[in-house]
């Protein structure tokens, strides 16, 4: 009887209605979208970190990975030390640089990174090989279009440019072995991959047992904060990052993501609240004269406070799923615009969908629906009732 | 106030109702005393603003009394506590009201199902009652309908069957004519009379003169005073 009377008040004013559920619907995905934001990027980060299964990570002392131009030094004794700890299932070291890759059109500038093919966490093979010998390179599709060469086509790449000379050193003839996409470069960065000896050798004497950074995947089971002292104490000379600890310094960096999203979500809810609150208390007013006889006939204040909540959690519940899916659609437009953000990853998510965001959102709403009829329920329960009969008989 | 009589199903004494309104202190009822024995019929008239909607409210336990006492079935129900109040009316009281107040939403049988639901009647023996209730009224093929597809008349009808529904102790009614014509307004008085004949004690507010003649009982209300209450003729016979 409840229910029905509770249907029945929402279908008799049904473009009201349907106009609130559309309301509430887009606050819903607009909350949808702040809960994903607030942890999106933050998760995002954690998965690429965790992605090749690296959980520690070796820069030069000071610096984050890629950080700056910073070099470890003695980078092949430092290599050994780690590869002989019991903990250590497998290093990767990392050189860092550019290719420049003349063209018809002109040189083209690429992100090098001299790796170690066997043990390598930097990119994922999409078609070919990936480096065997000393004079094969893998490449991504932003950097095979820019050179517009493929698979078993040789270039000419140099590794620096003298400005004195005006010209490019390190000169050697690398033949493109395989088409690769980089887990940590940007979306349309240019990037290529070639063993870190024959890099180490472009680059120079300077360069010759110097890393940019270096990967340790640990077996498992071990203790990854627990390994991170202990190499920090066995290697002064470099930082050593968790993946833990990487993820809070992101967290750092993200705080104001998080505090945007968080008042933005807030204000949707609130949004959402006060408008089914507003069409709650319309509906209320506009009934006082039946709910004044139903308290008179001895329906219970409960029951009438029952009955204007379940309206107001009704229109929460058919928005939020209406919500919830245009919350994804634009978080999916959304993504594909910021996925274009210069110096992210291409994989970093901003709006990741996480069940626990979907149910953090369909609570609050919930708990908002419930709360917003509130206030009108307890004014249509307190009326006084031969006041309001006497008024609406008059009226 | 001595024990209420058990054989008078109201009984009011000295009962006073002021409330403000704006600046004015207005003196609704001023000192009524009064019982009404039970299987009584009594129609309270009087001019308009002289009290007598009041003193249904107050009898009907939706408004209280600024002082005085009144008992219904022997049970003081001038200073009940909401719950209370709410539960004395859905038990022992029925209301029928000139403007009938349907629930639009619902059925003729869902409204007069409603306050047997809030009684906590099962759904089959609800609408069992309630289709009795309406066979009783004279709308057995009408319960399917919502208010706005039947008459005034039949609305007022299935207002009846509701105010019925949990065999209340008193029927009040306020001005149950004032919205019908003549002819469905004769149907109605003898509706209430039949009622009565079967036991039902009702209290009428009314200016129909033909609804306050059907009564056995009449009071004549003034100023918030009780002017004159008498018995029919036939009644004293």
């Amino acid at each position: 009887m409840l229910l029905t009377l509770a249907f029945a008040s929402l279908v008799r004013h049904r473009a009201r209605t349907i106009l609130a559920v559309l309301g509430v619907a887009v606050s819903a995905g607009m909350l949808l979208d702040m809960v994903m934001l607030s942890t999106g990027m933050r998760e995002s980060f954690r998965s690429l970190l965790l992605a090749q299964g690296f959980q520690l990570r070796l820069a030069p002392k000071g610096t984050l990975p890629f950080d700056t131009e910073a070099t470890i030094r003695d980078a092949d004794s430092l290599v050994a030390l780690l590869r002989a700890r019991p903990e250590v299932e497998r290093v990767s070291p990392v050189l860092g640089g550019q290719l420049h890759i003349p063209t018809s059109a002109g040189t083209v500038t690429a992100a090098a990174l001299g790796v170690e093919s066997s043990v390598q966490g930097d990119y994922e093979l999409v078609e070919g090989r990936a480096p065997a010998a000393a004079n094969e390179l893998v490449a991504n599709d932003a950097t095979l279009r820019a050179i517009g060469k493929g698979i078993g086509d040789t270039v000419s790449a140099a590794a620096g440019y003298d400005p004195q000379l005006r010209g490019l050193s390190g000169v050697r003839t690398l033949r493109i072995v395989g088409r690769v996409r980089f887990v940590y470069m940007a979306a349309e960065q240019r990037g290529a991959s070639l063993p870190l000896a024959t890099l180490r050798a472009m680059q120079g004497g300077e360069a010759s047992d110097r890393i940019s950074l270096a990967m340790v995947r640990l077996r498992p089971r071990t203790d990854a904060e627990a390994m991170r002292t202990e190499v920090g104490r066995l290697l002064p000379r470099v930082t050593v990052i968790s993946t833990a600890e990487a993820i809070r310094q992101v967290d750092e960096r993200l705080s104001y993501f998080r505090q945007l999203a968080v008042i933005l979500g807030a204000v949707s809810l609130i949004v959402g609240f006060l408008l089914v609150t507003t069409l709650m208390t319309v509906s209320v007013n506009e009934r006082i004269g039946e709910i004044a006889v139903m308290r008179a006939i001895g329906v219970r204040r409960g029951r009438i406070v029952a009955q204007i909540v379940i309206e107001g959690a009704a229109i929460m519940a058919v928005a939020t799923p209406v919500g919830l899916g245009l919350g994804l659609v634009t978080a999916r437009y959304l993504n594909s615009i910021l996925a274009r953000f210069p110096g992210l990853p291409e994989r970093i998510d901003f709006f990741l969908f996480q069940p626990v965001a979907a149910w953090t959102a369909l609570g609050l709403l919930i708990a908002s629906g419930i709360l917003s009829g509130v206030y009108p329920s307890w004014r249509g329960a307190s009326l006084a009732i031969a006041t309001t009969l006497r008024q609406e008989a008059v009226g | 106030m001595s024990a209420p009589r058990v054989d008078a199903i109201v009984e009011v004494r000295d009962l006073v109702r002021q409330y403000r309104m704006g600046e004015e202190l207005v003196q609704a009822l001023r000192g009524v005393s009064f019982t009404v024995q039970r299987s009584e019929y009594v129609a309270i008239v009087g001019p308009s603003g002289c009290g007598k909607s009041t003193l249904l409210n107050v009898l009907g336990v939706i408004d209280r009394p600024t002082s005085g006492t009144v008992a219904i079935g022997g049970e003081r129900v001038d200073q009940l506590s909401d719950a209370r109040a709410t539960e004395f009316r859905l038990r022992r009281i029925g209301f029928v009201f000139q403007r009938f107040y349907l629930m639009q939403a619902l059925t003729a049988r869902e409204n007069v199902e409603l306050p047997l639901a809030e009684a906590g009647l099962g759904g089959a023996a609800r609408r069992e009652r309630a289709r009795a209730l309406l066979e009783y009224v004279g709308l057995g093929r009408r319960e399917s309908h919502r208010p706005s597809q039947l008459s005034g008349g039949e609305q007022q009808r299935v207002a009846i069957a509701r105010a019925l529904a949990n065999e209340p102790a008193l029927l009040l009614a306020d001005e149950p004519t004032g919205e019908l014509d003549a002819r469905t307004g004769a149907e109605m008085i003898a509706l209430f009379r039949r009622l009565n004949a079967d036991g039902t004690t009702i209290v009428v507010v009314t200016h129909d003169e033909e609804l306050a003649r059907a009564a056995k009982r009449v009071v004549h209300m003034r100023d918030g005073s009780i002017v004159d209450d008498r018995r029919a003729e036939a009644d004293r016979r």
